[in-house]
């Protein structure tokens, strides 16, 4: 026990002084929340669009006012014609022209079809498709309410309530904070900790330590729990930012939150001291966790939901501890489901830090013997 | 006090260490001596247990005592303690690691400091010494235990001439008090310096004994020659001369009779038109010692 407080005290030391590591700490929550938080917008708004109203009537901007009313589109009153318009298309100004043709407004009041020409940048298709949806369903409106008056109806025949739990409003950042979270955890604990402990034997000093009567496992834990400590210090801090910038709110248990996050924590640490094990050289480790956090990010359900996903791109997924760690904080933080539900999801990541951790162990005792 | 038998390495197609037998016995300096690769550091780390042998045995203490009681100090060939930490904080976390109380580990430090001359540096970081002090520090965390043995790989490679004279200044002083030493070297010089020598070649021991029974184990004589021309290989060619080496600035050349070698060395240098500066017999060097004992194993 005295030794592995030595080698503890011996850890927090060198923590302490190495700067640089320990302004990643920090700084890579905050940069990581940030940019994610704010740039990622899976819900498009303020499209800059581009009009070319050739009927300037009070029927084409009624129509115009429920495009911009919708949030969606950024109106902008084009004078130069048709040819602005695609120009505008063409080098990125607008994103959306709509062209309104100079007999709309008769068209209406004949009860004939009034035609709106909706130019769309497709080449985009995170914008383009909420552009199409939101045209569609303001033409859809109007045309429903011309319906109800001539139909002379009161009620509309259907009424499809759809009610998104959850996160009502939609904000992306509900979605992203606490699956950065995740992606946090691992960056450091793999990367960090694999290219720690090889620079550790690159600089010799565990040949030194081997001699001493210090075991194996002694040497393990006082090398993991000071990283266990900074991975909790990093989610501290992430869950402040996410609620103090993004106001994400905290809906299920803190302590429980805490206490599953252990599981994925030492699991990524597996991983870490695995690689440290396996790699050469510090450049090598770097290579390896790199190897490891690109499918965390893009299998694991992070950035796209894991149903869109080819069948074997799934099961690679399920081989990858995020995935089981983002349905546990998203369940916790936005659902505010505990434990019980979460079951199967701790038992993985219980599978994989009792095979990681072996693993290292055995392999770690034929690096000395 | 250390026993090794029939000691073997293979690292892959390569024998690191063939069929080692060694005894080092309580008091001695037991140097283990030859040229870079010749497999000291795979020994060394052996007979400390990091590596299993692939055949053989080594026995610490009469197998009395198990290594974990740490009774014998280690210091590494490569530099390996923490440069981030200063020079104190690296010997309290040595001491700890032995479960010594602070106030021990403090009282032993200053005395071994005090001896290692370390002293002023207490609170610099290990990575801001230089070469030398490092390789004391290194020493001092390994006295720190207060072995009665210590076993040192190659400390002096890479050091100063003038850190080295001091630190095998230190080594006697230690083994004066008592302790065992066991050390390996490169560097022939400091054969001259131990009480005892095994020559290591390719893996295999060449020799063994005290520096003196070495000298008296060739035969040959030596004469050292100073000339004008560095190269002078092709002495070897004469029919009085065995074997002619390189050595610093001069040269030594193996003879088994000097008088009528000495005559045809110098007809042929001036033959050649080369001018002597110097050429007389002097005692063999433990240099000579390997160059001779390695030959033979060559042919
Ligand atoms: N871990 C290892 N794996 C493979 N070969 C090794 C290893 N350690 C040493 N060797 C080889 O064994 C031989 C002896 O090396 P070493 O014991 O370091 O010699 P020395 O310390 O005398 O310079 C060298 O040829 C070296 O390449
Ligand atoms: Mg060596």
């Amino acid at each position: 026990m005295s030794r592995i407080l030595a080698i503890l005290k011996k850890e927090f030391l060198q923590m302490r002084r190495d700067r640089l590591t320990l302004g990643m700490v920090f700084a890579l929550p905050l940069f990581q929340l940030l940019l994610f938080g704010y740039a990622i917008q899976t819900e498009v708004k303020h499209i800059p669009t581009a009009v070319f109203d050739q009927s300037l009537s009070a029927e084409s901007r009624d129509m115009m006012e429920a495009f911009s009313a919708s949030g969606y589109f950024d109106v902008y009153y084009s004078t130069g014609g048709y040819a602005e318009i695609t120009n505008m298309i063409d080098s990125g100004r607008a994103k959306v022209g709509i062209i309104f043709p100079p007999d709309f407004s008769e068209n209406l009041k004949k009860g004939d079809t009034a035609t709106v020409q909706v130019l769309v940048d497709a080449s985009d298709s995170m914008s383009s498709s909420t552009a199409i949806a939101t045209a569609n369903a303001i033409g859809l409106l109007k045309s429903q309410k011309i319906f109800i008056q001539k139909a002379q109806l009161t009620n509309l025949p259907y009424d499809i309530r759809v009610r998104p739990w959850y996160n009502p409003d939609g904000i992306t950042a509900y979605y992203m904070v606490p699956a950065i979270l995740g992606i946090i955890v691992t960056m450091t604990m793999v990367m960090m900790t694999a290219v720690a402990i090889v620079r550790e034997r690159e600089r010799g000093t565990l040949e030194q330590l081997m001699v001493t009567p210090i075991r194996s496992f002694e040497l393990m834990i006082g090398k993991i729990v000071p990283y266990i400590g900074l991975g909790y210090l990093q989610i501290t801090v992430a869950l402040l930012v996410g609620a103090l910038v993004f106001h994400v709110p905290i809906r299920g248990s803190l302590l429980e939150l805490y206490v599953l996050t252990l599981f994925f924590i030492t699991a990524s640490l597996g991983l870490g001291i695995l690689i440290s094990n396996i790699a050469k050289n510090q450049m090598q480790a770097f290579q390896m966790s790199f190897f490891v956090l690109l499918p965390s990010i893009m299998l694991s359900g992070f950035l796209f939901p894991r149903e869109a996903m080819p069948l074997v791109i799934q099961y690679i997924g399920d081989i990858i501890p995020l995935t089981y760690y983002l349905v546990i904080i998203r369940g916790i933080v936005l659902k505010g489901i505990g434990f019980p539900y979460l079951v199967s999801q701790v038992a993985a990541l219980l599978v994989f830090s009792v095979v990681l951790v072996t693993l290292s162990i055995i392999k770690f005792k034929k690096k000395i013997a | 006090m250390i026993e090794m038998e029939a000691l073997t390495k293979v690292f892959g197609g390569i024998t690191a260490v063939s069929e080692v037998s060694l005894r080092v016995e309580q008091g001695d300096i037991f140097g283990l001596v030859g040229p870079d690769g010749a497999g000291k550091t795979t020994l060394l780390r052996m007979v400390c247990g990091l590596i299993n042998p692939t055949s053989g045995r080594v026995t610490l203490f009469g197998g009395r005592q198990k290594k974990d009681a740490g009774n014998f100090g280690y210091m590494p060939q490569r530099f390996s303690l923490c440069g981030d930490l200063t020079v104190m904080e690296n010997i309290n976390f040595f001491g700890s690691l032995y479960k010594l109380d602070r106030k021990t580990v403090r009282e032993r430090a200053d005395e071994i400091l005090e001896l290692t001359k370390l002293s002023q540096f207490k609170s610099r970081f290990a990575e801001d010494l230089s070469g030398g002090m490092k390789q004391k520090l290194a020493l001092t965390c390994a006295l720190v235990i207060r072995p009665g043995m210590l076993i040192l790989d190659e400390p002096t490679f890479g050091v100063d001439p003038e850190f080295r004279k001091e630190f095998w200044k230190i080594l006697y002083m230690l083994n004066r008090d008592g302790m065992t030493i066991f050390v390996s070297t490169p560097y022939m010089d400091e054969a001259d310096l131990c009480k005892k020598v095994a020559l290591l070649d390719r893996g295999k021991i060449v020799a063994v004994g005290t520096p003196d029974q070495l000298k008296k184990q060739i035969k040959n004589k030596i004469i050292e020659i100073k000339a004008d021309v560095k190269d002078l290989d092709f002495l070897g060619e004469l029919p009085e001369v065995d074997d002619a080496s390189f050595y610093g600035d001069r040269y030594h050349v193996s003879v088994p009779v000097v008088e009528p070698a000495k005559i045809s060395i110098s007809r042929l240098l001036s033959e050649k038109g080369i001018a002597i500066s110097f050429m007389e017999e002097i005692t063999p060097s433990m240099e000579d010692v390997f160059v001779s004992l390695t030959e033979k194993e060559v042919v």
